[in-house]
């Protein structure tokens, strides 16, 4: 320990101190600042720019998905149209062929009716005739033989309803 | 390695001058052994003067490539002169009225004869003046720092010329840089805090590291290995630690959360003690780490000289060899380790969550 105190050069401290710290102050103010400055800067520079790049890349793959999904979506649209159309087509042709059965089956029935009351009226008035040409044939035959037209006339008019002129 | 052959060539010489008497076997092997133990007590030390090598011929010392730095003395007034006047130690100075001597590295005052007075150690009792000389270390000192400044200037300034990115010899440095502060800095003193710092962390570690350096060049200047030098750069970490200190770094001090009042009180003078113990062992780590390994590769050199024989000084000098590329290592270690325990020690200064299972 003396020795090391004998060895110690006041001198040589103070020569030492000195230099240090004026190296200190001169470096930092024209050396470290501006070089640890630029190194920062740079490796906010390069962190930004990956960032943006990163970014860049997100937004791309974003878009990229979009538009696949946009695509997608139109697909499905034209397809539901289509599908409507064709359902709406379906749809037309039945609706159209139901009214078409209806309205032939109305038309069948009405003419089914009206040939029954054609029928009806032609078989009055057939009947009508034929009793009417009865009596007259009857009156040709018997206008002598019958004294009462009116009991001639029943006559005739029970057996022809007897008459079935279906069967 | 020129320090390595012009201390052969020293060597040599002396052995040369010993080896026309054959019957002073034993006296050459017990001289030889000193003259190395003084140049290696020599080496380790500052130095008033600057001198490549040094060989004797007939007697006489002879100096190569010798420069005189410059001496200052303050002894009632300011003195100057070159360090050559002190013809290393044979003569002495007149400045005014006093008398000045160099010896054994250090200057005396004396009387115009230049005598020293010895006291029973043999240690001079002559008085000193207050030595303020630009010695070797302060000279090499200096050339780092304008070095530094230079080389980081440069690197600051290519940014500028060059887009942000460093060129020549900055490319080297500047990862350097940034593991000192993502590897050393940030870890140790915090995100927020380390800004501060930087400036100190980033010139103590390059400062360090060249000088340790420097002194595994031929011109072996021990620099890092004085421990003036060590001391200065181990206060400033002590100031810088203890003047940037938050109030959680005091009341760790005096008054320790966490424990029973009476521990509180046994801890005040423990934790004290620790301010100053962690500084001191950043100055003797670095003072002893340069100063052994120094000692180690010159002895091992000096070995060569002993042995005197193919075996002996080849493996000595393969052993010689192997220590200075170890020493290139620790030169860069002990850099790392006073900027890394500085770092650590700012750290403790700027905490200020603290969890209570410390």
């Amino acid at each position: 320990m003396e020795k090391l105190l004998g060895e110690f050069s006041f001198g040589l401290f103070i020569w030492q101190t000195l230099i240090v710290v004026a190296l200190l102050l001169l470096l930092r103010k024209f050396a470290w600042k501006p070089i640890l400055n630029t190194i920062n800067d740079r490796e906010e520079g390069i962190r930004s720019a990956m960032e943006a790049a990163a970014q860049a890349r997100q937004e791309m793959q974003n878009l990229q998905t979009d538009n696949e999904r946009i695509l997608k979506e139109a697909r499905g649209e034209r397809e539901s149209l289509l599908k409507e159309a064709r359902e709406l087509r379906q749809k037309m042709i039945d609706e159209a062929k139901e009214e078409a059965k209806a309205q032939g089956e109305q038309l069948i029935s009405q003419a089914k009716e009206a040939i029954e009351s054609e029928k009806q009226i032609a078989i009055t008035s057939l009947k009508n005739e034929v009793a009417d040409l009865s009596l007259q044939i009857a009156e040709q035959l018997t206008k002598e033989t019958l004294s009462s037209d009116k009991k001639q006339t029943e006559l005739v008019q029970k057996l022809l309803k007897e008459v079935d002129f279906k069967a | 390695m020129k320090r390595t052959l012009l201390v052969l060539f020293t060597l040599s010489l002396a052995s040369n001058a010993f080896a026309s008497s054959t019957s002073k076997e034993g006296e050459k092997k017990g001289s030889l052994k000193d003259e190395i133990k003084a140049y290696v007590q020599h080496h380790l030390k500052d130095s008033h003067d600057f001198y490549l090598g040094s060989y004797k011929e007939a007697g006489k010392k002879h100096y190569v490539g010798y420069i005189g730095l410059p001496v200052i003395l303050w002894d009632n007034g300011l003195h100057y002169f070159s360090s050559a006047k002190f013809k290393h130690g044979k003569a002495v100075v007149q400045k005014g009225s006093n008398y000045y001597k160099l010896y054994h590295g250090k200057i005396y005052i004396t009387d115009a004869d230049g005598s020293i007075v010895y006291d029973a150690d043999h240690h001079p009792t002559n008085e000193k003046p207050l030595d303020l000389s630009m010695t070797k270390s302060v000279i090499t000192m200096l050339l780092t720092a304008l070095f530094m400044f230079f080389l980081f200037r440069s690197l600051a300034r290519s940014y500028g010329t060059n887009g942000n990115i460093a060129k020549g010899i900055g490319r080297f440095f500047e990862p350097i840089i940034i593991y000192i502060r993502d590897d050393i800095a940030i870890p140790n003193i915090g995100e927020k805090h380390h800004g501060r710092y930087m400036s100190f962390l980033l010139t103590v570690f390059f400062f360090i590291w060249f000088l340790n350096l420097l002194g595994l060049t031929p011109l072996g200047i021990n620099v890092t290995g004085n421990i003036a030098v060590t001391f200065g750069l181990a206060l400033i970490t002590f100031l810088l630690t203890n003047l940037t200190a938050n109030k959680n770094y005091w009341a760790h001090i005096f008054w320790m959360p966490g424990v029973p009042v009476l521990m509180k009180i046994a801890l005040i003078p423990i934790e004290l003690l620790g301010v100053v113990i962690k500084p001191f062992s950043l100055l003797i780590r670095l003072y002893a780490n340069m100063q052994a390994g120094h000692i180690v590769l010159m002895s091992l050199i000096g070995l060569m000289f002993i042995f005197n024989n193919w075996l002996g000084s080849s493996l000595s000098f393969a052993l010689a060899f192997s220590i200075s590329i170890i020493e290139l290592l620790v030169a860069l270690l002990q850099a790392y380790i006073f900027t890394m325990l500085s770092a650590l020690y700012f750290g403790f200064a700027v905490e200020e969550h603290h969890d209570e299972a410390h």
